[in-house]
């Protein structure tokens, strides 16, 4: 895709959820939460992942760093297949991609003071030799998010949605990574405290380098923040472009209707609305074919029947649809 | 410097001045008056159960029918038995028994079901099902005809290494712990399945905790409130246990006068006699009373979340 070797790459990544019962809890189904994934990052890029809930973003986005084990298929970090690391290796890896929570509230341990929390990977890593140290780091990486050393002593429940959101960003910093996965960090925010946080984490990428997978289900942050974006449909990825041109001529049928919902702030504007019909399929069985064809406006015999291919078009813009290529 | 988007300064005003945990704790603790006066009444409990024999000089097994059965008075403040023995001097030795049978026993039972609950927690799958299998099995066990087995296999061992009274000691609380670490172990299993999905538990992985980190650290402590308080109702349930097992004849020897035997004792002259089980039943009443509001207290004043 790109030039230069991609820091991240993902090829063909799968995770089904067996859903066990009878007995003797044989596997009697499994929900393919992410069903034949591929993507690249470059180095420095940001990649937005959007999708409706349920779609298998997160999973992506855990599997990347495995704390969801993947079922199949391989995930590069820097030339080193992620899947088949162990022990020491995995944790080794675990310095370089880190992730940051959607929700504030659940992704810190209430009985841990701000330095204990962000200190902690410190001490796992050994980056820090006394206490005095990882105290120094600490205060400097609570001064990189916007907070301040007078933090330290104070526990999660006594800070607001933006400021904790801040302090999980300062503990997914603390071992300097390369990749932070950001799972829809600021869907639980505030849209004012919002902006501060996409405009930190532009900030800091700018300072440290950073590549992101940003996980988020609100096009109108992802296009903000992103270089390109990939947009999810039931497990499988549909159209991956550039932010600009995804946003200004998207291809595949289901970027257009989930573009078309994104409500545009001026009501002497119309837009054509596309409305699509029923429900996301149950991810436990999914349509055959083209994922989409249930729901799709342009549907043809063969969507029902082929799985389109992920098709590179014109300047990187990736479409998997038998009638968009 | 991401210094252009500084978080809002509200939380900045007022820093309160900064306290280690356990000077923040304990100033926690202080503000659930309960659990305060609860510290003294148990502290009054313990001291004089240590103290008492020193400054209370009179047998606990001196036999005097001419005083049986009194009623309190300043030769006997709490009475005598049908025996003319002072029930001061018996409640006060009883009470060192009963009271360390009953935290020894919560220690036990705390202890195996803290370890049997986090392993099935941690473990699921097939580990899981065979120690919840166990735990089921140890529910489902008849206990009274299950005391008397093990108490007369092991007895004479344990009486033989221990001494008389240690030995009993010992198998008593062996005894009422292990088969009282089922409900706690259940509690902890199910506090860890809901922990471990936390986020907070899977930032902890992601930084590549490991396991024993995760379980020391982030799931353990976030799970002990309930345990705590599970833990003190152990206290109280282990007390009366022991003086059923020394009502059938089985705990320590009848003229070892526990809290319970005594209560026990009494139960035949509660209409000439009430004083008799109400002295051993207050005693009893106020330390479980006790305990229970100290285990508040401290789940309280552990949990940072809750502002006090």
């Amino acid at each position: 895709m790109n030039a230069p070797a991609p820091l991240l790459s993902v090829r063909g990544l799968k995770k089904y959820f067996p859903i066990k019962g009878g007995i003797f809890s044989r596997e009697i189904d499994r929900v393919h939460a992410v069903d034949g994934v591929s993507f690249d990052i470059a180095e420095g890029e940001t990649l937005g992942l959007v999708g409706e809930s349920g779609c298998g973003k997160s999973t992506t986005g855990r599997c990347v760093m495995r704390l969801i084990e993947p079922s199949e298929g391989e995930i590069w970090f820097q030339n080193r297949n992620v899947t088949v690391l162990d022990g020491e290796e995995l944790r080794a890896i675990r310095r370089d991609i880190q992730i940051i929570f959607q929700d504030p509230f659940a992704s810190l341990n209430p009985r841990h003071t701000v330095a204990g929390i962000v200190g902690e990977a410190l001490l796992i890593h050994r980056l820090a030799k006394t206490r005095r140290d990882v105290e120094d780091r600490v205060v400097e990486l609570l001064e990189t998010v916007g907070l301040q050393a007078g933090h330290l002593r104070r526990f999660p429940h006594e800070f607001s949605g933006g400021q904790r959101q801040r302090i999980g960003i300062a503990r997914a910093l603390a071992v300097k990574p390369k990749l932070i996965v950001c799972d829809e960090p600021v869907s639980a925010l505030d849209v004012s405290v919002q902006a501060q946080v996409i405009n930190l984490l532009e900030d800091l990428q700018e300072k440290f380098g950073l590549t992101y997978l940003f996980i988020a289900h609100d096009l109108s942050v992802v296009e903000h923040i992103s270089n390109r974006v990939a947009v999810m449909y039931l497990g499988r990825i549909v159209e991956i472009a550039r932010a600009r041109d995804l946003y200004d001529n998207p291809r595949h049928p289901y970027t257009e209707a989930l573009l078309s919902a994104v409500p545009i702030p001026d009501p002497s504007l119309k837009r054509t609305r596309i409305k699509l019909e029923g429900d996301v399929p149950n991810p436990i069985n999914p349509p055959t074919g083209c994922h989409f064809h249930t729901r799709c406006p342009i549907a043809e015999p063969r969507c029902s029947e082929t799985a389109p291919p992920l098709k590179q078009g014109a300047d990187g813009h990736w479409v998997a649809c038998h009638l968009r290529g | 410097m991401a210094g252009s988007t500084p978080a809002s300064p509200s939380a900045d005003a007022a820093t309160p001045p900064q306290l280690s945990l356990a000077a923040e704790s304990w100033r926690r603790f202080r503000k659930h008056k309960l659990a305060v006066i609860s510290m003294f009444i148990l502290g009054a409990l313990v001291l004089a159960v240590v103290a008492g024999p020193f400054v209370w000089r009179v047998p606990i097994n001196e036999i005097d029918f001419t005083a049986k059965l009194q009623g309190p008075s300043w030769h006997h403040p709490l009475g005598t038995d049908d025996l003319g023995q002072d029930i001061l001097a018996r409640l006060i030795y009883g009470g060192r028994i009963s009271l360390s049978v009953g935290l020894a026993a919560m220690a036990v039972a705390l202890l195996v079901g803290v370890l049997i609950g986090a392993m099935a927690g941690m473990a699921s799958g097939r580990v899981d099902a065979g120690l919840m299998w166990l735990t089921d099995l140890f529910l489902s066990l008849p206990q009274l005809p299950l005391l008397l087995l093990l108490i007369y296999l092991f007895r004479d061992t344990l009486k033989a290494a221990f001494g008389a009274e240690g030995g009993v000691f010992i198998m008593v609380v062996a005894v009422i712990g292990g088969l009282r670490w089922m409900p706690v172990a259940r509690l902890v299993r199910a506090q860890f399945f809901s922990l471990r999905e936390k986020e907070f538990v899977e930032a902890a992985r992601a930084l590549g905790a490991g396991r024993a980190r995760l379980v020391a650290r982030h799931i353990l402590p976030n799970a002990m409130g309930p345990v705590i308080v599970a833990g003190t109702i152990d206290v109280a349930s282990a007390i009366i246990a022991e003086s059923t097992l020394s009502f059938l004849g089985l705990g320590f020897p009848p003229d070892v006068p526990t809290w319970g035997r005594v209560l026990f004792d009494a139960k035949d002259y509660l209409d000439i006699a009430p004083h008799w089980a109400i002295f051993p039943g207050a005693a009893i009443f106020l330390a479980v009373l006790s305990i229970n509001f100290i285990g508040d207290g401290l789940r309280d004043a552990l949990d940072p979340r809750r502002v006090i």
